[in-house]
């Protein structure tokens, strides 16, 4: 098993598809969020993803990564599809445990609720996934971790548990853990919705950052300045389909559609 | 501590703690404690039994709680129905049945197969204590089950997406993540099941097992006094219950989470 693995690995590195999105649907119950959406990005692309409430985009992005399970479509992960198979209710379940898990750890997802675990501090939640899930040695993790914190700005929070921290101190905490895995792909999921206004700003800050370093990243957000500012690429997501995708200067200022325009207006 | 330590010096408790002094001074000078020096040993011997049928089926309740709780949490049907039946019959029946009917039932059962005398488990089904054990076990599981289904219920589903999100497989989620964090939400109840399931085991004085409830009672027949030995039983409860409290306390200081 190690070597195939291994193997693919070093080869999918090189893969110019950071992200593939083929096809997908999606269906809760009667209704049918996603309806046929294909996306690629490219290593390096920092991808944003607008839309209004409901026109699917969170949905997309929990796809990816197999938060939400696929009715229909196929997500690749630098060249390497994840193996789903029917579930036998109409829609799709993975179908090898083992690579859905190596292929999440090169996807760090940062949420809109940060969900760090509340019973470990912010050290704890840094190194747990690479120490548990990666096999990373403890030590070589915390000092990772350390530069980390100070990367994002919480040198001084390092034992602090997450419920002692501001909104904005814990989203840049989570930040942090998903930079301790390494990730090739970096997926935010609103990660501005929950925080107060004031707060917004320190979190894009740090997203801004890692966007200019050249980190492959998809961004679901309502910040539409911030999303044109760091983003080549921006796709439009409108009742479950891609309505428009462009460069950000075009998406933005020469939208072709109807919904985009209106949307536009709406949020600007 | 410093709050704390401060606190006891405002006025109405300093009062509660002359009364409290008096009181012992009162008991110490006007009542027979002559018997105490000779029955010291048993006492602590007594106090020896309590301790370890309370940790012994503490421990072994809980180990069977998470399972429990976790079943009527996430379990399929045919898991989770058991369970709540489980739950629903021990905490709808008063432990002194339950005790007696493993006893007088169970214990009298196996004494009519020669398999079962003959057989090397027979020292120990003939005892009374794997009884009280098995039902103060049994006892606290039901209790608990009930609190751990809470507990796991009740852990934000966000965390357990996030650990999901991280590559951690479900037992890896389950031992990181999931039951850490439901045991810690758990804890303010267990530490007050805790306490109810010391106060239960006198219980086990019912069926021959010798805790210290058994040696006051025998005291009693000794020297037919009635209140001494029976204060003295509710100061020593009274101190196992404080170092109880006192344990978890510490233990929910190590994890501080707020709005839990």
């Amino acid at each position: 098993m190690s070597s195939p693995h291994t193997g693919s690995e070093s080869g999918a590195s090189q893969h110019p598809h950071a992200v593939q999105v083929s096809g997908l649907h999606k269906t809760f119950g009667e209704l049918e969020v996603l309806k046929g959406v294909s996306l690629t990005a490219r290593t390096g692309d920092v991808v944003a993803i607008i839309g209004g409430s409901g026109s699917g985009k969170s949905t997309m992005l929990r796809c990816i990564n197999m938060l939400e399970l696929p009715t229909q479509g196929a997500i690749s992960i630098k060249g390497e599809t994840i193996d789903m198979k029917p579930d036998g209710r109409g829609g799709l379940q993975p179908a090898n445990a083992g690579q859905l898990r190596r292929i999440r750890t090169r996807l760090a997802m940062v949420f809109q609720s940060f969900n760090l675990w509340q019973h470990m501090t912010v050290l704890g939640n840094i190194i747990e996934a690479p120490v548990h899930v990666m096999g990373v040695p403890r030590d070589e993790a915390i000092a990772r971790a350390e530069k980390l914190l100070d990367r994002v700005g919480l040198s001084d929070k390092r034992d602090v548990y997450p419920a002692f921290l501001s909104g904005g101190q814990q989203q840049r905490a989570a930040i942090a853990r998903a930079l301790a895995v390494e990730p090739e792909v970096m997926l935010f999921d609103e990660p501005t919705s929950a925080l107060d206004p004031e707060l917004v700003g320190e979190v894009l800050a740090v997203i801004a950052d890692l966007a200019r370093e050249g980190r492959t990243m998809l961004l679901v957000t309502h910040e539409m300045k911030f999303a044109r500012e760091v983003a080549n690429h921006v796709v439009f997501l409108a009742g479950g389909v891609i309505e428009e995708e462009g460069p950000p200067d075009v998406v933005y200022s020469a939208p072709k559609s109807e919904r985009l325009r209106k949307f536009l207006a709406t949020v600007q | 501590m410093g709050p704390e330590l401060r606190s006891w010096k405002e006025p109405h408790r300093l009062v509660l703690l002359a009364i409290g002094i008096g009181i012992i001074v009162f008991a110490a000078v006007n009542m027979r404690w002559d018997w105490l020096p000779r029955y010291s040993w048993r006492l602590v011997e007594g106090v020896g039994t309590t301790l370890w049928l309370l940790v012994l089926t503490s421990v072994l309740g809980f180990l069977l709680a998470v399972p429990l709780g976790l079943a009527q949490a996430a379990g399929p049907w045919w898991l989770s129905g058991p369970a709540r039946m489980f739950c629903t019959v021990i905490r709808g029946t008063p432990l002194l049945l339950q005790l007696w009917l493993l006893y007088y039932g169970l214990g009298s059962l196996f004494a009519q197969y020669p398999e079962i005398r003959e057989s090397w488990a027979w020292p120990y089904l003939r005892s009374a204590w794997p009884y009280g054990v098995l039902a103060l076990t049994l006892s606290f599981a039901g209790y608990e089950g009930e609190v751990m289904r809470g507990a796991f219920a009740g852990v934000p589903k966000g965390e357990l997406e996030a650990a999901r999100a991280y590559g951690m497989s479900p037992w890896t989620s389950f031992r990181r993540v999931w039951l850490p964090r439901a045991i810690h939400r758990a804890l303010p109840t267990l530490a007050g099941e805790t306490v109810l399931q010391l106060k239960a085991t006198p219980l086990v004085a019912t069926i021959t097992v010798v805790d210290v409830y058994a040696i006051i009672s025998r005291v009693r027949q000794d020297t037919y006094l009635t209140y001494e030995p029976l204060l003295l039983l509710a100061l020593i409860y009274m101190m196992l219950t404080g170092v109880l409290v006192l344990a978890f306390r510490w233990l929910e200081g190590k994890v501080p989470v707020k709005g839990g």
